[in-house]
Parts: C-alpha cells; structure tokens; sequence
C-alpha cells in the first residue's frame, strides 16, 4: 500500500513498584505509513508511553522492551544513546501538550530556535536567524521578527504551540509523534494549530502520530486510528468508519459523548469489561 | 428569578495595568434553570462566576440573588444558597484532609448539627458511598474526586450551583457520568444551575440557554435550540460554533 516509516513490533513499557511490576504498556504493534495516525484511549491507557517509548524517552526504572522498533528498517532499540540523540529531532520529532512547560520562559523564542536548529546543523548565526524566521512564516506566524525577539510569556497558547510545531519542523523529520498537541487550546485556535500540521504532512510527506484523547477530533483530522484501553490496541479503524466500530469500549466512549444533534435526558456510562483489558492486543500493522 | 446579573463589571489590578475582564454583563437566570456560560478562555466566563460567589473583590454593576441584591460582603445565608463546583478536583481538595473532613468541616462550618448523618446522606446522593468516607483525595480518581466537590457544594444545601468547566479536567467516560449525576441532582433537588464550558456540545447537553462571550461581553444569549439548529446571528457566535461541530 504505502512505504512504511515506522515498525513497532510487541511494544512493553513496564515500571517495577513496590507491589510488584506495572505494564503501562503491553505488547503493542502497529506501523506508520506517510499517513496521519490517531491514538485515542482514556487517561492511564498508555497512549503517551508509547509515543515516548518510540523516542526511547522512558528513563530507568522504567523498562522497555520490544521485538523492533523499526525506523526505516534501521532497529532504535539496538542504538546506543549516543546514537539515539541523532534520530531524536532529526528523524522522529515530538510535540508536547503544553507549550506554557515545553519553552525555556527566561529565553526568547528566537533564541530557543536558533539554538535548536545550530544543534543538528552547522552553520552560523545570520543563517540561522533566517532560517528561524522562515520556519516561523511556515507556521503562520506573521510578524515572525518581533515573535523571534519575543519570551514565552508574551505569546498565547496557540502561538506558543505553534512556536512549538516550528521548532521541531526545522531539522525536516520524517516522522512527528503530536502528543494532546491542542488539548490546551481553544477550539478556534486547536482548528488552526491542526490545519498548519495537516499542511506540513502533507506537503513534506511526513508521517504524523496523532496522540488524542478526543474522538471527534481524531475522526476527524486522521487517516487511521488505534483504539488502547488499559495499554493494549483494542480496536484498530478507519478514521472515518470510527462511528461504525465496533468493539464495547470505542461504541461506550463514542456513546458517552453529549451531542448537539441528538439531546438526550441521560448519556450512557461506560459499562467495563475485565476481559477487555486480557484479551490479546490487536495489531496496527499494515502489511 | 434566582439570578439577576445587570451591567456588571469586573476588573482586575488599577491605573496602567488594569484589565477589564468582564464589561456590562446582562443576563438573568431563572428559578430551576440551567444557563450556560460560553467563549475561548480570556473571555471572562469564569469571571463571572467568581464575581456571583465574592471571589472577585472589583466590581460594579447589579448582582441580585433570590430577590437579594449582593453587597462587597456577603451575608451567612448567601454561601448557603450559593455554592461553586471548580473545574479541577486534583486542585480544589485539601491533600491532607479525608473525605468525611472535608464534609464534615462544611457542614460544621454551615451550623449545621447532625454531621455523620448528613455525611452518610451526601456520599449516598453523589454516588459513591460509605466505603470513601475516610479516603484522601490521593487515593480517589478524577471523577471520585469531583463526586466529592459536588457533594461538598451540596452540603449547605444550596439553590444555586455554579459551575466551573465540572468535567474539563475528566476522561470523556467520567465526564457522562458526572454529567449525568448533575441533571439528577437539579431535577431531584430543585437546583439552579449557571455553568461555564468551552464545550458547547456539554452544554448544550446540560443548559436551556446559553450566553456565548467574547473579549469580556456577552455578543448573543441564544436558547439551546437555537444552538442544535445553528441559528446563532452573531458572528462570532457563529464561528464558535463552526468550530466545535
């Protein structure tokens, strides 16, 4: 069908504690084409440990474990950490929630991004600089000579998200993990932050894993999305068939959402299965 | 009418560095109705809020509760009629405090006499029941956690509930049933409500009408029918809604 960028193969992210060791996540697979994919699940389902999984962000003492984390075929799980740091931000780029705890707030956005960008190239200031005020432009930021001599605080969420977006398009990755990227924001903004990502995917060809805990967004904004409950793929969907899925747990999320066109006196509360969270993960993998 | 907002202003800091958060709100609520707040944060929806519940110290304007005009301090019998529900339960929870503390401690404060029985009688009505009544607020999940700040909102047996973005800081799962917990508990009790979300989907679940805010003013109060058929007339009305649907 399409080149696969990414393969996550039986995924595990485990935290030993005092009772005993708990699986974040357990035994995950999925691949990433140049496509928009959507991970939803609740809070504790394991959707951001597996975006920080890829990056290999989990630090001790918490475990990794997985058959491949392929990139291209080149296997991040084998990669000294030396190594690591050339594919972090040069090939997988991440975006966090919450731009207000992601930027330096004692330096100013310019010099945030230039420091970003002469990290992975050599070059000097002035080219920088330019460089800088174009990535700005490309995320629609207008007067982007004022944002650059500008700090953190002075800017809103959405264009500190957006600064966000900017910083981590500069070394061109292949692939960028979008974790809650607009669950900060204003639905008016969050429509402008997606569009400008949407954008970038597609003119760059990049694949984009879209972490969300919001389904109507997802459906929405995706190509294909994964389902996680209690750290395992239940359900794996076209993101525009996702009203037609058909498993308990997305039907009970899906259900449980207040809607404008069908008012009802009482929204229906997710029933849990325990046997949701035994059954064996389903597979992301595209062949 | 419970609730009548006239011309109301609200600032915050004087001279240079003076913000006017809300500028001439007008709305009325009446008795048993459920009113929605909503606007893009900044907009000074929850501004409101804290100036109804005398959490926001400048003002002006007219604020009259069940036929009561308030004053800058507010009498016994007002926090007893009026009480808030905040947007995150991680947040408005004494850490160290258990469940049947920090109940306990309102019903105390409300003059209230038969405090274990009350307590037993809230915890019922909330839905969780005896075996949370000595928790901590750490050994409680998000949604157990705001079933608590409802039933401590509900202690001093109020007409008017405000609420503040209830189900924000929730899982969608969580907040159906929170939501739910809600229309049972005005249509069982009678209650007010004035509730601000940015999600208009919740509150057009919730409210009969709604006032959408933008840059401290209320541009259009619309009926909640109105909202499902995308009748807005402002245009940044209009706009809000093209985006959440």
């Amino acid at each position: 069908m399409m080149d696969t960028l990414l393969d996550v193969e039986d995924l595990w992210v485990r935290f030993p504690s005092r009772q005993g060791v708990f699986d974040a996540v357990r035994g995950v697979s999925f691949t990433l084409g140049r496509e928009r994919l959507g991970i939803v699940g609740e809070s504790g389902s394991g959707k951001s440990m597996t975006g920080r999984a890829i990056l290999r962000l989990i630090r001790p003492p918490g475990i990794v474990e997985a058959k491949q984390i392929a990139l291209n075929g080149d296997n991040l799980m084998e990669k000294s950490e030396k190594d690591m740091r050339a594919v972090r931000g040069q090939k997988i780029s991440m975006v966090m929630q919450d731009p207000k705890f992601s930027l330096n707030p004692v330096m100013t956005i310019g010099a945030q991004i230039i420091e970003a960008y002469r990290q992975h190239n050599r070059t000097n200031h002035a080219d920088a600089y330019a460089k800088a005020v174009e990535m700005l432009q490309a995320v629609s930021i207008r007067d982007a000579d004022r944002v650059m001599r500008a700090y953190p605080h002075e800017m809103s969420g959405g264009m500190g998200q957006r600064v966000m977006i900017a910083m981590m398009l500069i070394p061109n990755p292949q692939i960028l993990i979008a974790d809650e990227p607009t669950s900060a924001l204003d639905v008016s903004v969050q429509r402008q932050v997606l569009d400008i990502m949407d954008g970038l995917v597609k003119e760059r060809g990049m694949g984009l894993i879209f972490i969300s805990h919001d389904l109507n967004l997802v459906a929405d904004f995706c190509d294909r999305v994964l389902i996680m409950y209690a750290g395992r793929i239940v359900e794996v969907c076209e993101a525009s068939k996702l009203s037609q899925a058909k498993h308990p747990y997305t039907r009970g999320l899906l259900n449980a959402l207040p809607r404008l066109d069908a008012p009802r006196d009482h929204l229906e509360v997710l029933q849990r299965d325990p046997a949701w969270s035994t059954a064996p993960s389903v597979s992301g993998r595209v062949a | 009418m419970m609730l009548d907002i006239d011309t109301l202003n609200v600032w915050f800091g004087s001279g240079r560095d003076r913000v006017d958060a809300v500028k001439a709100a007008t709305f009325s609520v009446a008795r048993g109705e459920s009113f929605g707040l909503v606007g893009e944060s900044g907009s000074g929806k929850s501004t409101i809020l804290r100036a109804i519940s005398g959490l926001a110290p400048q003002w002006s304007g007219r604020m009259v509760v069940d036929g009561t005009p308030l004053t800058k301090t507010r009498p016994k019998a007002f926090y007893k009629a009026v009480q808030m529900v905040f947007q995150d339960p991680y947040a408005s929870l004494h850490p160290r405090h258990s469940v049947d503390q920090v109940l306990g401690e309102t019903l105390h404060l409300h003059g209230f006499g038969d405090i274990d029985a009350r307590v037993v009688k809230l915890l019922d009505d909330v839905g969780l029941g005896q075996k949370f009544r000595f928790r901590y607020p750490h050994q409680l999940s998000g949604g157990q956690r705001q079933r608590v700040a409802i039933a401590r909102a509900l202690a001093p047996e109020p007409q008017l509930l405000l609420l503040d973005e209830p189900t924000s800081a929730l899982d969608v799962s969580v907040q159906g049933e929170i939501l739910n917990l809600l229309v049972d508990l005005r249509r069982d009790r009678g209650l007010t409500f004035v509730m601000v979300s940015h999600d208009l989907s919740v509150v057009g679940h919730m409210c009969e009408r709604l006032a959408v805010m933008q840059n401290g003013q209320i541009v259009e109060v619309l009926g909640v029918d109105a909202l499902r058929q995308n009748a807005a007339t402002h245009p940044y009305a209009q706009s809000l809604l093209a985006a959440s649907i």
